[in-house]
């Protein structure tokens, strides 16, 4: 027997500005977008990982109520949520390529014992931190 | 989070955190108000304002507790000169450095370091930029501050030994 994560949901301030920049931006495909009504199920998966689903929802009715929806989307603004880490086997080559297309990043390509790093964030405010792994 | 924070607007908030981000960023640059505030695209006497009800602190002081955050972590893990880390990361004398750093985290430089060395590198796993961030002073009052509030033991002692 075994388990695994196989969807990890972010907030997002507007899902179609979330599906373009995951898409297009960082390299990410469509997996699930089924509506109904206001409600959007949006995930989407890296080629790479197809075990792993990456939620993009906006907080709000009908799930949550307004007052709700209003703090959290807040706390995405300040960057507030937990940090995400994405892994990549060259940063630097990462960094040119989504540097070229205007993704926002809050921390060059950096050095630190033998490892490359680099911080950016999605247009919501989520901080991705991307790490090259050690080789 | 406050109910006076969630009601600021996610657009600027979103505005704020690029500033905060900036200082991140390069926390050994200068950041007047104005220049902050220009990457937020709002004016400066809305600025330090709408700063502080997002963060909880002044956007200096926040500059100051990475400034003090990025000055431990180059004591900690580098062999550098402390002159040298303190004009790094943003001071312009070493007895301003020494002063802000004890009077922020209660020791100074020469001896974090030699603490920080004998102690086990249990942070091994985490990402090294989050160690650092675990490390970031918490200041929730002003330097200012902090020093007036320590200051009557330094008098009371004083009194003491003049009476």
């Amino acid at each position: 027997m075994s388990q695994c994560v196989k969807e990890i949901g972010l907030y997002v301030r507007d899902q179609d500005e979330a599906l373009t920049f995951y898409v297009e931006k960082l390299g990410f495909r469509v997996h699930t977008d089924v509506r109904n009504g206001d409600y959007r199920w949006l995930t989407v998966q890296h080629p790479d990982q197809p075990s792993l689903q990456l939620g993009l929802f906006k907080p709000g009715p009908p799930v949550l109520d307004e007052a709700t929806a209003q703090t959290l989307h807040a706390i995405v603004a300040k960057g507030a949520m937990p940090p995400l880490v994405l892994g990549v086997d060259d940063c630097r080559a990462a960094y040119e390529r989504m540097h070229a297309v205007g993704v926002e990043f809050t921390q060059e390509p950096t050095s630190r014992y033998g490892n490359v790093d680099a911080s950016f964030r999605d247009p919501s405010g989520n901080g991705w931190k991307m790490i090259e792994a050690r080789r | 989070m406050s109910v006076d924070s969630a009601s600021q607007d996610p657009e600027l908030l979103r505005r704020l955190l690029r500033a905060k981000d900036r200082m991140d960023a390069a926390s050994h640059e200068d950041w007047p108000v104005r220049r902050l505030a220009r990457v937020s695209r709002v004016s400066e006497a809305h600025f330090a304002r709408s700063f502080k009800r997002a963060f909880g602190v002044p956007p200096h002081r926040y500059l100051l507790t990475r400034r003090i955050e990025r000055a431990t972590a180059l004591l900690r893990d580098t062999d550098r000169p402390i002159t040298e880390i303190a004009f790094d990361t943003g001071w312009e004398s070493l007895g301003t450095f020494g002063r802000t750093f004890r009077d922020v985290t209660g020791e100074s430089p020469g001896a974090i370091r030699a603490r920080a060395r004998a102690e086990a590198h249990e942070f091994g796993r985490v990402p090294a930029c989050f160690v650092s961030a675990a490390h970031r002073p918490d200041l929730t009052i002003a330097v200012s501050e902090k020093r007036r509030r320590e200051a009557p033991d330094i008098n009371g002692s004083r009194q003491k030994e003049s009476p």
